[in-house]
Formats: C-alpha cells, sequence, structure tokens
C-alpha cells in the first residue's frame, strides 16, 4: 500500500494543533463545562466497605427530601446474562459492567456504588445520600493478589470457576482466567545456561492519573431519545454500553464527547453516563454528574498490581536459552485484568527460543481495572527488564549488549505467535547506544539504567469524513476523541493528500450521529487508523474534485492530475488548459454535481508493533533512600512520526508517568480494606520539578501498512521506566529493588538490610 | 443547610468583634490554602467567614529593634522578596517558601501556617527556633505569646474565641549567627513534611557555639524546641562529634506516629539525618556572616 517516496509537505512539520488556542485560553468546553436549563444534580452512594452483603436499601426518607426528584438503585437496571460480547476490539461483560455500576447482591470493594440521587441541587443530592439506609452484612475481604489466589481466601464470587484449566474446576475460587504461552524445551534451555536469574517481584496498582475527572451530562426527552455529553476516549462505546445496560436501542442514544482532560485508558469505560441517563428518563430533565477526586481514586481505573516470578538463563556470550514467568494480576473486582497482553508482551522483544509464560487473573476487593497505557505491558516488563539487567551483570555482559544479542527483528517468530514484518526495535537499541547520555559520566551514589518495552499497537474500524466548503476550506470530521494531539495530525494527513495549507483545513470531533461508528481512542490506533480513513476520504476528495475538472474541461476524468492543490491536464493529449486550484473547483461546485464530500470507512489491519528503549540516571540519597532522576532519554520507533512534537509528548509523558510508578505512586488500605490516600496529596504522581527534561529520540522504520508508515505511540512509552529506574537504582547503589514503588521508606530499608 | 457568611474588614478591631460576635463556627480566612482544602472536604461547616487580607497592618512587614515584624497576613511570596528577612532569618524564610507550589506561595501566609496548627507545618519549627513571639489580639485586648504556645495538638490552638494572631516578630540577631530548615517530602514539592528540623545557631569570635535552638516538625502531636539537641552544640565547634550527638538527641526526642506518610522507625531516622545537615547548613552560614 506504500505509495512512492515524493518530497512531504506537512507529515513531519510542527503545526500549531488545532485544538490549541482553545486550551490555552480556557475556552475548551470539558465534561464538566456543560450546563442546560432545569438541569439536576446527579451523586452517587458508595460503599464503605471492602466486602459485604447488601441486606435491603431503604429509599423512603431520601425520596420525601424536597428538591430530590430521583433515587435509582441495582433494581432499576436490567439484569442482564454473564457473557462476554464483542465491543469492537475489546470483550465486555455486560453483567459484570452492570454490576460495577450500580451494586447487585454486594459490594466489593470501598467506593462501590450503591445508590444514585438527582435533586434540584448538590447540596440537597448530598443530603439526600446521608438519607438512604443500606443495612449491610461485611464480609471479610482480600485485596492482595497472593492471598486471594489461596484457597481459604474470601470468595468474591461464588460462580467464578477458573477458565483456561482442564477441566473446568468444580469449586470456585477467585482466579478468573489461566493463559499460557510456551514454545520449546524449558528444562533443556535452563540446563544450557551458564547463568540463571530468578526473581520474584511486585508492582503496585496504580491509577490512570487524569487531571479531568468523570463529567457527564444526560438529558433524555419524553419519547426515549437520549443525548449525552460526557468527558470519554470512545463516545461510540459509551453509545453502545449505555444500549446494553439500559436496553435500548442504539438508534435512540446521541454521544457528544467533550474536550478531554486525560483519560490514558481510564475513560474507555462507563461509571457514571448510564446512572446519568437513568435518571433523566425517570425525571424527564437533564441530569449532570461529575465525580470528585476521591471518588475518581475510590471507584474508577487503575491498573492492576501484580505478583511476578521471573526466570532466565543464558549462555556465557549472552544468547538466553530459556525464559519463564509467572504473572499474578488484579482484575479488581470483577474478571478482566490485562493479563493477556501482560504474557504477550512479556518476551515480545526478544527472540527467544524456549519460554513459557503463564498467567493469572485474579479478583480482589478493589476498583475494577481499567487500561492504562499498553494495559499489562509494563508491568510484565518491570520484572521481565529487570531480570535481563541482572543477568547482563551476571555475565559481565553490558545490558545494551545483551539486548542486542537477542533483540526481536524482521521475520523473528514473536513469543506471542506472529511473525514480525519491519520493526524499529535493533534501531533504537543502536540510537541509545549513540546516544551521548549512554556515556555520560556519573557521580558517587549516581547510576545509570537501560530497559526495553513492547506494545502491539491495533487498528481497527473508523471513519472519516471530508466537506469541502464553498470557498475552498476543509473541514474533517473524525470520530476518536483527540487525547493526543491527533487533531492536528489528521488535518496535517488531509492537507497532504489534498495538496493544501494546513490552515485550510480544520478538524472536529464529531458525535454519534454526525459521523459513522469509529472504535474507541486508544490502542494507539488513531493516527494509524483513522489516520488511513482520513487519506482515503482526502483521496475520494481528489477523485471527485478530478472529476469536476473534467467536466468544466470537458475531457475524462482520466486525462485529469491532481497535483500542489491543484488540477492538471495529464499531458498534453489532454489538451491545454489553466490549472484550476481547489478554490475554483469549490466555487463552481453546484453547478459541476452538487457540494463535495469524502468519505472512507474501513477496518485497518497491519499497526505496526512498537519498540522503544530508555536510558535513565537516577542519585541515591543513601540516608534517606531518596532517588533523583538526574537525566532520561525515551528511544521510540515511530514508524513515522507526523508531528513529531507530539509524539515526542507522548514519549514525555509515558515516561513521566512511569516514573511516577516506578518511585511513589501506590494505594494505601487500612485493614478493613478502605483507601486512605484518595486524593493527589498521598497518591503522589511526580510533581514538574521532580523530573528533568525528558529527552525524546525517535527512531523511523516505516510501517507498511500505512500510506505514510506511520504506527502507534502512545502506549510503548510508559513500559520501560520501572526497570529503567530500577536498574539505574541498582548500578548506583548495589541495591536490587523488586518491590515497586521503589519509595523512601522503602529503599532507605533496603538499603539498611544491606539491600 | 444554612448559608455561610462572609465578611472582609478593614481592621483588626472590626475582625475581632465580627469573630465574637458571631455564634456557632467563625473561621478565620487568610489565604485559604488550608482553609477551604478543609471546607471542600466537608471537615469543616462555617457560619462565618472573616477574611483578614485586607486588613493593612496585617500585610506589612515592619523592622524593629534590628528584627523584623510580620503581619499575619504576609503571604509566602512577599516574604521570600524581603531582603532584609532573609538576610537576617535565612531559615525561616527558606520554611515559609517551601510550601506549596508558586500558586500556593501567592496565598499562603505566615499566620494561617501557624494557625492551623498541623505538627508538620514548615514554618512552625523555624519560628520556634527562632524563638519568635506573635502578638494575638481579642475581645480581652493584646497579649504575646511564643510561637512555640500557638498549637497545642493536631489543629488545635491555646487562641481562645474571638482571638486572632496580628503578627509575629522575629528578634534581632548578634554577628556570626544564621538558622536553617530543612524537610523531607517524597517529592520536590507539593507535599506534607514527614519530618522537619530547624536549627538556629551562634558563634562566638573563635567559632564556638555560643547559642543554639533546634526544633523538629511531623515528629510529635506539635513542633517539638529540642534542648537536648541544640546542648550537643552548644560549647563547642560544631564539629562531627558534635553532629553525631546532634543527630542521636534529635532520633531520641521523636515521638511519631505510624502513618501512610512514614513508618516510625523511618521518620525517627531521617530526623537525625536532617538534624545534622541542616545544623550544617546554619553553621556554614553563620561563618559565611
Ligand atoms: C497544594 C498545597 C500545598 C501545601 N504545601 C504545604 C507545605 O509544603 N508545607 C506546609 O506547612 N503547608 C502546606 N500547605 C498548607 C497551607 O498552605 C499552609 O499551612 C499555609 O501557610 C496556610 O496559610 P493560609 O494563609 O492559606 O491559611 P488559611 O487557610 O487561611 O488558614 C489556616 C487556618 O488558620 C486560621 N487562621 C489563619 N490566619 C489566622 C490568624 N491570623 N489568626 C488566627 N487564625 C488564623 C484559619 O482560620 C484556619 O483555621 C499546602 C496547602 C496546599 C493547598
Amino acid at each position: 500500500m506504500a505509495t512512492e517516496v515524493k518530497e512531504l509537505k506537512w507529515i513531519g512539520k510542527r503545526p500549531i494543533r488545532p485544538d490549541g488556542v482553545d486550551k490555552v485560553t480556557g475556552r475548551a468546553k470539558f465534561g464538566a463545562d456543560l450546563t442546560l436549563p432545569g438541569m439536576l444534580v446527579g451523586k452517587v452512594l458508595r460503599s464503605p466497605h471492602a466486602h459485604a452483603r447488601i441486606k435491603s436499601i431503604d429509599t423512603t426518607k431520601a425520596r420525601a427530601l424536597a428538591g430530590v426528584k430521583a433515587v435509582v438503585t441495582s433494581a432499576d437496571l436490567p439484569e442482564l446474562a454473564s457473557e462476554w460480547v464483542p465491543a469492537g476490539e475489546l470483550q465486555i461483560n455486560f453483567r459484570d459492567l452492570s454490576s460495577n455500576i450500580l451494586a447487585r447482591q454486594k459490594v466489593f470493594y470501598d467506593g462501590h456504588a450503591v445508590a444514585a440521587v438527582a435533586a434540584t441541587s448538590a447540596a440537597l443530592a448530598k443530603q439526600a445520600l446521608a438519607l438512604i439506609e443500606v443495612d449491610y452484612e461485611v464480609l471479610p475481604h482480600v485485596i492482595d493478589v497472593v492471598a486471594a489466589m489461596q484457597p481459604e481466601a474470601p470468595l468474591l464470587h461464588d460462580d467464578l470457576f477458573t477458565e483456561g484449566v482442564t477441566p473446568t474446576p468444580e469449586t470456585p475460587s477467585n482466579i478468573a482466567k489461566r493463559v499460557e504461552f510456551a514454545r520449546g524445551d524449558l528444562e533443556a534451555g535452563f540446563a544450557q545456561a551458564d547463568a540463571v536469574v530468578e526473581r520474584d517481584y511486585t508492582t503496585k496498582p496504580v491509577h490512570q492519573g487524569y487531571i479531568e475527572p468523570h463529567a457527564v451530562v444526560a438529558s433524555t426527552s419524553e419519547d426515549g431519545q437520549s443525548e449525552v455529553w460526557c468527558s470519554t476516549q470512545g463516545q461510540f462505546s459509551v453509545r453502545f454500553y449505555i444500549a446494553k445496560l439500559l436496553s435500548m436501542e442504539i438508534s435512540q442514544i446521541r454521544v457528544t464527547p467533550s474536550e478531554i482532560g486525560g483519560g490514558f485508558g481510564g475513560k474507555t469505560t462507563v461509571y457514571l453516563e448510564p446512572l446519568a441517563v437513568l435518571l433523566s428518563r425517570q425525571t424527564g430533565r437533564p441530569v449532570k454528574m461529575v465525580m470528585t477526586r476521591a471518588e475518581v481514586f475510590r471507584a474508577t481505573g487503575p491498573t492492576s498490581g501484580a505478583a511476578l516470578s521471573v526466570k532466565i538463563g543464558a549462555t556465557k556470550d549472552g544468547t538466553v536459552t530459556a525464559a519463564e514467568a509467572t504473572l499474578r494480576y488484579q482484575a479488581g473486582a470483577f474478571p478482566g485484568s490485562p493479563v493477556q497482553p501482560g504474557a504477550m508482551c512479556a518476551f515480545a522483544p526478544y527472540a527467544f527460543e524456549t519460554f513459557k509464560v503463564v498467567g493469572y487473573d485474579v479478583v480482589v476487593n478493589r476498583p475494577k481495572v481499567a487500561a492504562y497505557r499498553a494495559p499489562g505491558s509494563p508491568i510484565a516488563a518491570f520484572g521481565v527488564e529487570s531480570a535481563l539487567d541482572e543477568l547482563a551483570k551476571r555475565l559481565e555482559i553490558d545490558p545494551l549488549a545483551l539486548r542486542e544479542k537477542n533483540a526481536a527483528r524482521e521475520g523473528t517468530h514473536a513469543a506471542y505467535g506472529p511473525r514480525y514484518g519491519p520493526i524499529g526495535f535493533v534501531e533504537t537499541l543502536q540510537a541509545v547506544r549513540e546516544h551521548p547520555h549512554y556515556q555520560a559520566p556519573l557521580g558517587p551514589n549516581q547510576g545509570r539504567g537501560i530497559a526495553s518495552g513492547f506494545w502491539f499497537n491495533i487498528g481497527g474500524e473508523s471513519c472519516a469524513m471530508l466537506n469541502v466548503a464553498e470557498d475552498g476550506t476543509v473541514v474533517v470530521v473524525s470520530g476518536n476523541p483527540d487525547i493526543g494531539g491527533s487533531r492536528a495530525s489528521l488535518a496535517m494527513m488531509a492537507a497532504e493528500v489534498l495538496g493544501i495549507d494546513f490552515e485550510r483545513v480544520r478538524i472536529i470531533v464529531g458525535d454519534t450521529s454526525t459521523i459513522g461508528y469509529t472504535f474507541l481512542t486508544g490502542g494507539s490506533r488513531v493516527t494509524f487508523a483513522t489516520g488511513m480513513a482520513v487519506v482515503q476520504a482526502a483521496e475520494d476528495v481528489v477523485r471527485q474534485l478530478r472529476e469536476r475538472a473534467a467536466k468544466v474541461w470537458e475531457i475524462s476524468a482520466d486525462a485529469v492530475i491532481w497535483e500542489d492543490g491543484q488540477a492538471h491536464p495529464a499531458g498534453a493529449n489532454a489538451g491545454e488548459f489553466e490549472p484550476l486550484s481547489l478554490r475554483d473547483i469549490a466555487a463552481e461546485a453546484g453547478k459541476t454535481g452538487g457540494p463535495i464530500c469524502g468519505n472512507a470507512s474501513l477496518n485497518a489491519q497491519g499497526a505496526g508493533p512498537g519498540f522503544g528503549t530508555h536510558i535513565c540516571d537516577v542519585e541515591v540519597d543513601k540516608e534517606t533512600g531518596r532517588v533523583t532522576i538526574l537525566r532520561y532519554t525515551a528511544v521510540q520507533d515511530a514508524g513515522r512520526a507526523v508531528h513529531p512534537s507530539y509524539v515526542e509528548g507522548q514519549l514525555q509523558g509515558g515516561a513521566a508517568q512511569g516514573i511516577g510508578w516506578a518511585l511513589n505512586e501506590e494505594y494505601v488500605y487500612d485493614e478493613d480494606g478502605r483507601l486512605q490516600n484518595p486524593g493527589f496529596l498521598d497518591y503522589r504522581v511526580p510533581v514538574a520539578s521532580d523530573l528533568p527534561m525528558i529527552e525524546a529520540v525517535i527512531v523511523e522504520v516505516p510501517n507498511p501498512n500505512h500510506p505514510y508508515g506511520v504506527r502507534g505511540v502512545g502506549e510503548v512509552p510508559i513500559v520501560p521506566p520501572m526497570a529503567a529506574v530500577a536498574n539505574a537504582i541498582e548500578n548506583a547503589i548495589g541495591v536490587r529493588m523488586c518491590d515497586l514503588p521503589m519509595s523512601p521508606p522503602r529503599l532507605l530499608a533496603a538499603i539498611d538490610n544491606g539491600g | 443547610m444554612d448559608a455561610m457568611q462572609y465578611e472582609a474588614p478593614g481592621s483588626v478591631d472590626e475582625a475581632v468583634a465580627l469573630l465574637a460576635a458571631a455564634d456557632g463556627a467563625a473561621w478565620v480566612l487568610a489565604g485559604g490554602t488550608d482553609l477551604l482544602v478543609q471546607l471542600r472536604a466537608d471537615l469543616i461547616e462555617p457560619g462565618l467567614v472573616v477574611d483578614i487580607k485586607g486588613i493593612s497592618e496585617l500585610r506589612a512587614i515592619t523592622p524593629e529593634n534590628g528584627g523584623f515584624r510580620i503581619g499575619a497576613a504576609v503571604t509566602g511570596a512577599e516574604l521570600g522578596e524581603h531582603e532584609g528577612v532573609k538576610a537576617v532569618w535565612p531559615g525561616v524564610v527558606e520554611a515559609m517558601e517551601l510550601i506549596g507550589s508558586v500558586q500556593i506561595q501567592g496565598r499562603a501566609t505566615l499566620g494561617g501556617n501557624l494557625c492551623n496548627a498541623s505538627p508538620a507545618a514548615d514554618s512552625v519549627p523555624a519560628l520556634i527556633a527562632a524563638e519568635a513571639l506573635c502578638s494575638v489580639v481579642g475581645p480581652k485586648g493584646r497579649r504575646e505569646v511564643a510561637v512555640a504556645e500557638v498549637a497545642t495538638g493536631p489543629g488545635e490552638t491555646s487562641l481562645g474565641p474571638g482571638e486572632i494572631v496580628v503578627d509575629i516578630l522575629l528578634p534581632e540577631r548578634p554577628a556570626r549567627a544564621a538558622d536553617a530548615y530543612l524537610r523531607f517530602i517524597p517529592r520536590t514539592e507539593m507535599d506534607i513534611a514527614v519530618v522537619g528540623v530547624a536549627v538556629s545557631l551562634v558563634l562566638d569570635e573563635r567559632g564556638v557555639c555560643a547559642q543554639a535552638r533546634v526544633a523538629l516538625g511531623a515528629v510529635a502531636p506539635r513542633a517539638l524546641l529540642v534542648p537536648e539537641a541544640a546542648a550537643a552544640l552548644i560549647g563547642g565547634t560544631v564539629d562531627d562529634d558534635a553532629l553525631e550527638r546532634l543527630a542521636a538527641a534529635a532520633r531520641a526526642a521523636c515521638r511519631p506516629i505510624d502513618d501512610m506518610r512514614g513508618t516510625v522507625a523511618y521518620r525517627t531516622k531521617v530526623a537525625g539525618v536532617l538534624a545534622r545537615r541542616a545544623a550544617g547548613i546554619a553553621l556554614a552560614r553563620a561563618r559565611s556572616e
């Protein structure tokens, strides 16, 4: 599909993003910014218990309060069967999703929604919540993944029987699923090794940490039509989930995505949206619901915490002979941790012949996990990339050389199945080797670590529409909320195909009724898949422009070519005509056949896998355990960076989040399973002054399946940091940290215990 | 659910009258960086809020007998820009400047940090080490009180109904005197001290430590003055041995709690480390005078 190499006008340039002005002036409308006449305020009552049976809910007093217009519980939601339903690229169990939105027989975590109210003011809604009487029978709970796997652990779901083992167990457990990926003779592989590293690692659940809390306004009219405005990564997913959860027809629902203040995967599901529709349906008035930060922490996200065991063996020259990993991931209250992708990614950067990865999906009394950048991969990589570092040290080989020796290349049979096409992993390693950072001198108590990471990237279904205005300017409609600068890159691709100025292309994110189905913004798919749709829609416009010029010139459309934003006769045989610009043709469009509008809908295949390698320098204060990140370089293959600034932004953002995951982020629960730190004061994401300027280095190994060579870039950069930081700490002071976060008290304890 | 009343008087007397007359919960509002957070978190439900930022005498920094009288509503940013105070009491100024971030610095006040009575308040150990006094005005008139006597426990003060802190007096300093404040937080800003240590000392002509005061924050229900730690410094040249004894005395004085921000063992150990480092900074400052 790759087009012939020609000089590109826009791809690779850095124009100002179309959404920039509104964002820096405060004009951008986020989820909570919409206000409608007669609007009610909706609020959610949440469980104070980690695990309890709901004996009864009495809403009488709340309903009786003046100003309270509706109170809903799970009794107001349809009962759904437990089955996995495909939703775009995802599989959703709507019974579980429904029970997460409003608890049925049991609450499964501190913060689990139990009831919702709509009232004329926030104060009244709050008062109404206090008047709802819930009678709980508190049950024993379990929040640790290893504890939850024990036979005597408190059981969350008595109908959960481990999938993926034969025969299916006869007794229920908290282990929802077992997955395995293996090849070759493991025992023989380890027997050949000159050195074997075997370690246990733990990671903590971490929240996506988006700045904007979940927010929605829903308005349902008397004829059952619902309009929904919300902050989401996928308006079509919200529409489908609401339809399923409330038994509505899809076409009755129109979802408009607001500007989004961060998602990172956490806004690919629904929490408030169905409740707002339900409340608005019962009251006949618009209902607005906005989470507090504490609600965001108690009831949304995070990604899994995990316990993993990794064993890797290699010969003296660094050739890995066998690798084994066991991954145990917390799913939260309902099955569905990203352990399967984690298991698939664990060894994906390497051409290992012999390996085995086993993964367990385990329910615990915590919020149901949600997607978070490269779901599952960073957790596995923390173990594998730490173990590789230790192996390199054991073998007295440069850790970079160990990776070069075993790196996957084009043609490698990936550990998770397919054979790789052109990939850029080796190129990232080479860029690290050539980067001045890799050789820069270090002082006392300073150390350097490297680590690599992988993510599949996805394609999937997308639509795009290009409307040519009377003056020849163009409006692109995309179906993907823009969380990483995609409006800029999509508009640039349109300008490139049309051969016009970027400034003459505007782009909007359409609602579910203005643009065709487009799978959500996730999987690093938008610039790849929706980008391809935009390119095709632009090509559709070009085809029409050539036809219109042909009509004016009274020649065949085949005799017209489109170049530099103008129609030209294909050659001397076609005749002599002055070129017609897009502006000329648009002005006369009415006379040549009507408005010009290009469309494309596709299911993009062949997303290029992404690889990155990071270099991290730290300094350790051995008396306090504090780690300072001195210097950080993130190298990644972007295929082709359409707008390099936003690729760099993705690399920097992913690294920053990974550093937070490495050093300080963790949920603190008390012994009753109540979250103690539901706020940014004690849930410590890095602040700006914690980080050095993160240098982003883009490597470009084009993806042959995209017209401009694009690969997704948004997820890979969060994969390497945890191991890069741990490896740097080890390099600085000789202490190997296997448990996250490597917070000052934990690191000081490890130092005092002699590592 | 009655509406909250907001007043912004122009004088101390008016403010005191409003507070004294209020039945029910009345709160002073300075920068609001504690108060508004507590309000949002439903920790307090004020019937009346009296904003003191409009009272000019509370916004002034006035030199007095070689020291400085600092209005209770002076912000961190204003204090940080005052070269005079900075030269004489660098430790107090650096403690105040550690609070929050640039945005918080524009609002947060010295008086608010003191009256909020958090055991982890950053400026308080430095003020205690500086032997600062504050003026309190209430329905019964004016009184002077040592800063160390204001907080009595977490969120608790010795201020009576209707009383407000109007200013804080930092005394005059002899030659070869300096102070320093260090705190430990896991991040670089926007955090709460896990441990804070202030050291104030005076050297004689031979470089022997003639006077010293050491105060610890976040290791007890309120900031502590630790005379045993000061004793380790006084009478010697603040050598390594003295610094080790200082650290040991600081550790011994700790009575911290175990919470998510730090364990007893961690806080105690780091108190010793910071005491040594803060004394080193104060010493270097005093020597360079
Ligand atoms: C993001 C953030 C970061 C922070 N970081 C830090 C930090 O690093 N270190 C730290 O110590 N604190 C920190 N704080 C807490 C707070 O900023 C400080 O305690 C600040 O000094 C409070 O001053 P204020 O003027 O805002 O007080 P306010 O919030 O106005 O008042 C605080 C309390 O004192 C009372 N009060 C105020 N002035 C007087 C007075 N003159 N007389 C009697 N009572 C009075 C009020 O009624 C209230 O109870 C932080 C707060 C935030 C929001």
